[in-house]
């Protein structure tokens, strides 16, 4: 087991380095640079910018040099330094940026990741349990409606339900006099009020889909000969249903540590403008159009990350759940 | 003597979309106290499903419609386990306890995930409140006993790292770990290779003589039965066709289908053929039930005008035995 462990995290070293190359690369693929896009953006509001300007610009950020070259200063700054470069459009350094957007990502993805599994649970075991009752056919209709209905329509839904009845100003993670302030625990009240409605928005699609493959996993367990070996060995229902088939139908929750952080980041990104979210979705969209390309490459770097590392933990808690996942 | 448990009139249908499926349709037999009796017959003939019943488990959408299992150890007054509610206490404390299952399928019927000591250990302090350490001590006897080498080691193995016989030998010695009065085993050499199969049906034998156990063995294969039957049921489309005792059953059988199912086994040893017994004709589907006499459009002695009209009774002959059959008194 130790050295599964050791494998797959010395295994991270060289694919995060692949992942920040082909970052870097495809960053720089669209033709033109941050100059091109800066004077192009003047250019519509009528101001132009002198050519030693633009020199001096080229010339400060490396655009000239060789792209490997330039991948070689970028990377070996964040190794060595944790110097992600300059952001040209904040004119601030990448770093300084990232840092929050990318916590506050992480708080929305693990809560979500929570919601998901805590209603998920429960009502995936009872649809499979209760085949066919009214209680499988409620969950299995409102499973449809999570699956169907578009994010950015759910949100909208809900910010006009909350704004309406609630009076709750809506959109954001922070009400106006939290948005700069420094943590604190008014700050985190202020956080978790408005946390549910993203929450139930981003979570409410993967909880369908989580409740239908749990539901189907266990349903094909259940007919397995070692649950109706464990009735006929005398354990109750409750007991044998948690100890036996629940637990080997518990992979795909697991998987969801995997794969929660990425979908939140590309594809929330809709929901994420919608509800105005200071995650790194939007962030890392702007930068892209803005061919601000350190901090983007900056974002999908962490980001590509924090997605190893999660399916690495998904893995490992996998190999320590299922033995013959340990034992290849 | 007062028979370990006895099977009463045990109805026990499917009620499926497609529509009812009869798997047993009036079942009676009794099983003696220490003795070995075999259910033989076709797939599909309800053995499987008369053994689930006498646990009180059968499967969704099975119900048991009407019989009794009047389970009586030690000439205590009989319990009717059909009247006992199926996920209650006192059934469960019987399950696994005072009978015992041990299923076709030794590959799938340990769990893929824990250690065969977490079920052992589970089920024994389950029926017999041991400490964990006297449990674990038990678990390791138990699999010494049904010839598991290193069992204190086997103790922290999964299913998947044994083979197929030893691990069948892992789910006998669970049977068994709780010291059960009765073991319903359901065809646990078909998914074997002879060698295994013989040694499997050796250690059944040892531990019936050890234990004094009764054990209802579900098979299709006579060639088993003639090893360790004492008696023998047979079924037919969910009804008892015939019951008497091995030598009666293999030298003087009743039963029409009985006599098919004997000229199918080509030689009693066991090197038998590796395909499976066919008699002619084919096990009708459950939805067509034939008229009268169940097994009429197959049967060599078929009467035109008798057997298809009427249904032959369970009737009694000499030396203890039944048979279901018009023509049974009529020598052979
Ligand atoms: N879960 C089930 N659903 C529907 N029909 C079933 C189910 N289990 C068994 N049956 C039917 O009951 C009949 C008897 O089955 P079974 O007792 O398993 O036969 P055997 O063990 O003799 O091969 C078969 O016709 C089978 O199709
Ligand atoms: S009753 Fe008739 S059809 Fe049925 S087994 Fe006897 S002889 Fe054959
Ligand atoms: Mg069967």
């Amino acid at each position: 087991m130790l050295t599964y462990i050791l494998r797959r995290i010395l295994f991270m070293v060289p694919v995060t380095l692949a992942i920040s190359l082909v970052a870097f690369i495809i960053i720089q693929l669209p033709p033109g640079d941050f100059i091109t896009a800066l004077t192009a953006q003047m250019a519509e509001n009528n101001e132009t910018l002198d050519p030693e300007t633009l020199a001096a610009l080229r010339d400060r950020y490396g655009f000239d040099q060789p792209m490997i070259v330039q991948y070689w200063k970028w990377i070996t700054g964040i190794v060595f330094r944790g110097d992600f470069g300059q952001s040209f459009e904040w004119s601030r350094p990448v770093a300084d940026l990232i840092w929050d957007r990318l916590g506050l990502t992480l708080i929305v993805s693990f809560a979500t990741l929570v919601f998901v599994w805590v209603l998920a649970f429960p009502i995936g075991i009872y649809s499979a349990v209760r085949q066919y009752s009214w209680g499988d056919y409620i969950a299995t209709f409102f499973g449809f409606i999570g699956l169907a209905v578009p994010n950015f329509l759910l949100a909208l839904v809900l910010m006009y339900l909350s704004s309406r009845y609630l009076g709750a100003s809506v959109g954001g993670l922070f009400s106006a006099e939290y948005v700069n302030a420094d943590w604190s625990w008014g700050r985190v009240v202020d956080l978790l009020n408005h946390l549910w409605v993203p929450v139930i928005v981003l979570g409410t699609g993967g909880t369908a889909a989580l409740i239908r493959i749990m539901r189907a996993n266990l349903l094909d367990e259940l007919k397995k000969p070692y649950v109706e070996l464990a009735r006929a060995r005398g354990l109750s229902e409750t007991r044998l249903l948690l100890k036996y088939p629940v637990r080997v139908a518990l992979n795909p929750f697991i998987s969801t540590l995997g794969w929660i952080l990425p979908t939140l980041v590309s594809g929330a990104v809709v929901t994420a403008i919608v509800l105005s979210l200071p995650t790194s979705g939007p962030l890392l969209l702007n930068a892209l159009f803005a061919q601000d390309m350190y901090l983007a490459g900056g974002f999908i770097l962490l980001l590509s990350i924090l997605t190893l590392i999660g399916t690495l933990v998904s893995d490992l808690l996998l190999a320590w759940l299922d033995p013959r996942i340990r034992y290849e | 003597m007062a028979p370990l448990i006895e099977v009463a009139d045990l109805r026990t249908h499917f009620f499926t979309d497609e529509g009812v499926v009869k798997a047993v349709d009036g079942v009676a037999f009794t099983i003696p106290a220490g003795k070995t009796v075999c259910v033989v017959g076709e797939s599909g003939s309800g053995k499987s499903i008369t053994g689930r019943s006498i646990l009180n488990m059968v499967p969704y959408p099975g119900r048991v419609l009407d019989g009794a299992i009047r389970w009586q150890p030690d000439g205590a007054p009989p319990v009717d386990l059909l009247a006992l509610d199926p996920k209650g206490r006192e059934i469960r404390a019987i399950r696994g306890k005072d009978i015992a299952l041990i299923s076709q399928e030794p590959m799938a019927a340990l769990s893929p995930v824990h250690t065969i000591g977490n079920q052992m250990i589970e089920t024994i302090r389950l029926h017999l409140g041991l400490t964990k350490a006297d449990a674990r001590a038990r678990a390791a006897e138990m699999l010494a006993k049904v010839g598991i080498p290193r069992p204190k080691d086997r103790l922290d193995s999964y299913a998947f790292e044994l083979s197929g016989g030893m691990r069948q030998r892992v789910c006998i010695a669970l049977a068994v770990a709780c010291g059960p009065k009765l073991l319903i085993a359901d065809e646990p050499t078909t998914a074997l290779d002879v060698t295994t199969q013989a040694n499997i049906l050796d250690l059944f034998r040892e531990l019936r003589d050890a234990l004094g156990v009764s054990i209802l063995f579900i098979t299709h294969d006579l060639g088993v039965v003639a090893e360790i039957a004492d008696e023998v049921v047979v079924m037919y489309l969910g009804q008892v066709v015939e019951q008497g005792r091995v030598d009666d059953i293999f030298h003087r059988p009743l039963h029409p289908y009985t006599r098919a199912l004997l000229g199918s086994v080509p030689r009693l040893t066991r090197h038998r053929p590796e395909r499976l017994p066919t008699i002619s004709g084919m096990v009708p589907s459950p939805f067509e039930r034939p008229s009268g006499c169940l097994f009429h459009p197959r049967c060599d002695r078929f009467e035109q005008g008798l057997c298809d009209r009427s249904a032959p009774e369970l009737d009694r002959y000499a030396n203890d035995r039944v048979a279901r059959c018009f023509k049974a008194g009529a020598g052979s």
